[in-house]
């Protein structure tokens, strides 16, 4: 049986919290108290963008956001191949690696969104530093479970087909060319296509984000949506909305299912499947177009040709002399890069404890006051969340018609990215007695529950028939049902999707709790809000405090409750 | 300067193996693979490497074509040592592993390519070789659309596409089914003996003692722990072997003999418990289920059956067959002679017996196992009468390193059938069982 794909972050059966996790925790510390410092000298006033709310405009708008997404996507892709490769390849490198990625990868991305954009203005020209502020945000809520996803495919290509690249001597290069990427793409393929729609929630965020008389936001659909609601203009809004679905579901048809289709001959599995391949007409007409052909014929096969002899190993008589000197030259180089990074580590670590031990008692009891409330909204969305999505999973998992009705439905809207839609809910909340606290703990909802719901629906379809059957022959009763069958078995998959729900919830606290909205600033008690008010008034200590806070947090968080419920799932819940 | 004719003169060896050892791990823990392996195979000649699962055949095969470094020992290819892969050899895999994105051709030009030859001489190459083994038309298929055995075919082509002068076969019938892997067999041999193939030697690893009979010149027989060679036989029947003459079973048998061994004295079968000095013994992967076959099967034969015989019959192969054996004579119900099983009286007792009295005759047999009567006693000896699992597993590493873990799965098996001790799966630990208090 072909095991279901779970969404969510797949690392956590390694130790708890260990040395090299204090080590990172430190390194995190030191490389902010390193921006912060920078962030001294970003000017007190941004002025942002103008949107024009033209319908005609939009096209431009949706171009400019698209590519922002296409070009940290890109960087992500590289990131994870070379990182990845590494990882695997070296054992030394691992060791400090994998560590480093399993921290990165469940560090709240968005409480960096104000220390990187502060940091590059300081450095940059305004309208440069914001469009790569929002490109080094995305590129960091992408690149980690692309980059574990590579690293794990590598490391377990079976070994008899290491060994044949082996005894017929690939290089490395063609090893890497018709074993390695190849036995990675599905995986990668998939986690890109989650990667890429979880870009969508940090490049609105990023779009979006304003604070005091620091308008960091970017011209594209986020910001369109923005400038709409805050004018009240709701056929701009709808317009807006329409657009960014267009787009979502255009990339989908001629980007993403394409791929899919043209990947599945890298399934590994020796058996042809009853599932019917992935199709896409887009696919099936460059796949039948001459011109392509002609490229490939022409452009594509000629060129990997050429590479492919040439990183061919040299002959056996050849020096390893030369070959020597570099290996040295290299090494010596990567010593002293080394030493550089260590030193400004140090400095940037002492920089950190010399800021915080200067913030004064009531910020840090701010910061206590401020982590319970954010926690204790992230619960409630996680409730919620789970109220819904798991009788709706196991409806539309048990019933194909239902399915098939719902299905394309349920993955349109989950595309869409919460943080879009939050100054259009904002804009209906604002007048209702604790507005903002609903409307945030709604966009935590709305930024999660997808990844619940999809894990529910893989986790009721991964249930065995025969199960299924026996609870039908010992006619348990509904409640009998839920309690033996359909919770243990969908207890995994609930882990694995409340733990990425958990992480976006605490994401979506920064651009939730703190609001500038016509004109007025709105704000709520919390983490999130915290990070943004250090942000809008400058106080940097503040700010460095309650972003290290956010990322202990969660860190701490994931590395205690959720490990120990994840090793429960792994160990006593799995069904084989 | 290498090249592949002139420096190896007629008579010596293609390839000799010289007190090759493999072990893994570091000072506290060693666990060694192969031990003392001497090999000559000689130009001309299919040797087979035979033994049952875990004596390191396939190790000692891969140490061969250079895929992993020996311990110590060396290796020679006419005469030189190589370093690395061996560029006159390759391998035929067990699980055949092409690359299933590839076609049958790319998975053929790929190893061309490797070695710089230009496009159209590929071509033409893996066209001929792709015919050689009879998959032409095939040549567009992806491997997922093949049979198991046309699967194997390419992996036979690919091999031949860089002309080997060593062949190396690992388990390469194994995956197939019955009828293909009979069909695979005859064309390699009719290919091999018609000297159709640019190749100088073959060396097959194998468990299959008929499939070495009917295809090697001599076989060379491994035992396990740590793997060594037990002895060498040499196969001088003409070809085409027929499986029905008496001269090939004679030769079965006598091979079979030699794999199974004998049933050594009881001290020195059982060795010593965990932690004590002295070699302890390994617990047989065997089921429960299977040995009550195997002594029902011993008991109707009337007490005394050929291996050879008691395998085909029960259609296990050698890997499964040995193990349920090893521990009828762990717990002292069968014996092995040249190549037969005879049922102790024991044996005969235990076969006949209902199911209850079957566990008490375990029961009691199997705590002359010292693994086994050291988890017992101290059960027994334990205050609160529960032991961690954590607790022996620390203990059996020093015994058995990465397989302790199998090893007290196994035990705790033995245990819970003889009622002697269970295991409380939520909690980690292990209990007497009450009725031994």
């Amino acid at each position: 049986m072909r095991r279901p794909f779970r969404f969510g972050p797949v690392s956590l059966s390694r130790p708890s919290i260990s040395a090299a996790d204090l080590v990172v925790v430190a390194g995190l510390g030191a490389v902010l108290a390193l921006a912060i410092r920078l962030a001294w000298r970003a000017p007190a006033v941004v002025a942002g963008p103008r949107i024009s709310l033209a319908v005609s405009a939009l096209p431009w708008y949706a171009l400019l956001s698209t590519s922002r997404m296409a070009a940290a996507y890109v960087l992500s892709l590289g990131f994870s191949l070379a990182y990845g490769y590494f990882a695997a390849r070296s054992q030394a490198a691992r060791k400090v690696l994998m560590p480093l990625l399993d921290i990165l990868q469940s560090v709240p991305i968005l409480s960096f969104l104000p220390v990187v954009l502060l940091g590059l203005s300081a450095l940059l020209p305004q309208g440069i530093a914001t469009e790569l502020a929002a490109i080094v945000l995305i590129f960091t809520s992408q690149a980690w479970n692309m980059t574990y996803s590579f690293y794990q495919s590598v490391t377990t290509v079976p070994q008899e087909m290491r060994e044949a690249a082996a005894i017929f001597r690939l290089s490395p290069w063609l090893r890497f060319r018709v074993l390695d990427l190849p036995f990675a793409a599905l995986g990668l393929i998939w986690n890109s296509m989650m990667s890429w729609a979880g870009g969508w929630f940090f490049l609105m965020a990023a779009e979006i984000f304003r604070v005091g008389s620091r308008d960091f936001r970017l011209a594209g659909l986020g910001a369109y949506l923005q400038t709409a609601a805050d004018a009240n203009d709701l056929k701009a809004v709808a317009a807006g909305v329409i657009t960014l679905i267009l787009t979502i579901v255009l990339l989908d048809q001629i980007l993403w299912r394409p791929v899919l289709a043209w990947a599945d001959k890298f399934k590994v599995e020796m058996v042809s499947s009853d599932a019917p391949p992935p199709r896409s007409w887009f696919y099936d007409v460059v796949h039948h177009s001459h011109l392509i052909g002609w490229l490939r014929r022409r452009c594509w096969l000629p060129v990997t040709e050429r590479l492919d002899l040439r990183a061919n190993l040299p002959a056996e008589s050849e020096g390893t002399k030369g070959r020597g000197l570099w290996r040295r030259l290299s090494l010596a180089v990567l010593a002293l890069l080394g030493f550089a990074a260590a030193a400004a580590l140090l400095f940037g670590f002492y920089r950190a404890v010399v800021t915080l031990a200067g913030l004064p008692a009531a910020g840090w009891a701010a910061l206590g006051t401020g982590v319970l409330a954010t926690f204790g909204r992230v619960v409630a969305s996680l409730v919620l969340a789970l109220l819904w999505t798991v009788p709706v999973g196991v409806a539309i998992g048990t019933n194909r018609r239902l399915a098939g009705v719902l299905q394309p439905v349920v993955q349109v809207v989950a595309s869409i990215p919460a943080t879009a839609l939050f100054p259009v809910l904002v804009l209906a909340l604002l007048r209702v007695p604790g507005g903002l606290n609903l409307a945030a703990v709604i966009l935590m909802l709305a930024g999660t529950q997808w990844y619940l719901l999809f894990n529910v629906i893989a986790g009721t379809a991964a249930i065995p028939q025969d199960l299924r059957d026996s609870a039908d022959l010992l006619r348990l009763s509904r409640w009998q049902r839920w309690k033996t069958l359909t919770l243990p078995a969908l207890f995994p998959f609930l882990v694995t999707g409340a733990i990425t729900a958990g992480g976006g919830a605490w994401n979506a606290s920064i651009v939730a709790e703190y609001v500038t909205f016509g004109g007025e600033t709105h704000s709520t008690v919390g983490i999130g809000s915290l990070i943004a008010q250090a942000t809008a008034a400058s106080d940097y200590r503040l700010l460095l405090a309650s972003t290290l806070t956010m990322v202990l947090a969660v860190v701490g968080i994931n590395r205690t409750w959720w490990r120990w419920l994840y090793l429960q799932a792994e160990v006593r819940f799995k069904l084989e | 300067m290498m090249t592949t004719t002139t420096t190896a003169p007629a008579s010596t060896d293609l390839l000799t193996v010289h007190a090759v050892t493999k072990s893994y791990g570091t000072a506290d823990k060693v666990f060694t693979a192969v031990k003392d392996i001497d090999l000559r195979i000689a130009e001309g000649e299919f040797v087979c490497l035979l033994g049952p699962s875990g004596c390191g055949k396939s190790t000692l095969l891969r140490i061969i074509a250079g895929l992993m470094p020996a311990t110590s020992g060396e290796v020679l290819y006419c005469g030189r040592h190589i370093k690395g892969v061996n560029p006159y050899a390759t391998i035929v895999f067990q699980t055949f592993a092409l690359f299933p994105w590839l076609t049958v051709e790319q998975n053929v030009t790929v190893a061309l390519k490797a070695r710089s030859v230009d496009p159209p001489t590929r071509h033409a190459t893996a066209l001929r070789l792709i015919d050689t083994v009879g998959l032409d038309g095939f040549e567009k298929a992806y491997p997922r659309e093949l049979s198991g055995g046309m699967r194997q075919k390419v992996g036979f082509a690919r091999a031949m596409a860089v002309e080997p002068e060593l062949l190396c076969l690992d388990e390469p019938f194994s995956a197939l089914d019955v009828l293909s892997a009979e069909a695979l067999r005859g064309e390699l041999m009719e290919l091999w003996l018609g000297k159709k193939l640019p190749t100088r030697a073959i060396l097959m690893v194998t468990h299959n003692i008929e499939e070495a009979v009917l295809m090697a010149d001599r076989i060379v027989v491994m035992g396990k722990n740590p793997g060594h060679v037990v002895t060498e036989i040499a196969v001088e029947l003409h070809h085409p072997r027929v499986r029905k003459d008496t001269a090939f079973q004679a030769l079965v048998d006598r091979v079979y003999a030699a794999v199974a061994g004998h049933t050594p004295s009881e001290a020195e079968s059982l060795g010593t418990a965990p932690g004590q000095p002295g070699h302890t013994r390994r617990l047989p992967p065997a089921r429960i289920n299977a040995l009550s076959g195997l002594m029902e099967r011993l008991n109707e034969e009337g007490g005394r059956s050929d291996l050879y015989r008691l395998g085909a019959d029960l259609q296990l192969e050698l890997d499964d067959l040995l193990p349920v054996l090893e521990s009828a004579q762990i717990l002292g119900f069968a014996q092995v002679t040249e190549g037969d099983a005879v049922l102790t009286p024991l044996g005969k007792a235990f076969a006949e017996a209902t199911i209850l009295t079957r566990k008490q005759l375990v029961a009691g047999r199997i705590l002359r196992q010292p693994t086994i009567l050291w988890i017992f006693e101290t059960l027994r000896q334990d205050d609160n009468q529960r032991v961690a699992r954590s607790f022996f597993l620390d203990k059996l590493r020093a015994d058995f390193g990465d397989e302790a873990s199998n090893q007290l799965d196994l035990a705790i098996k033995w245990g819970r059938y003889a009622e002697l001790f269970d295991y409380d799966d939520d909690r980690d630990e292990l209990y007497p069982e009450p009725a031994q208090e």
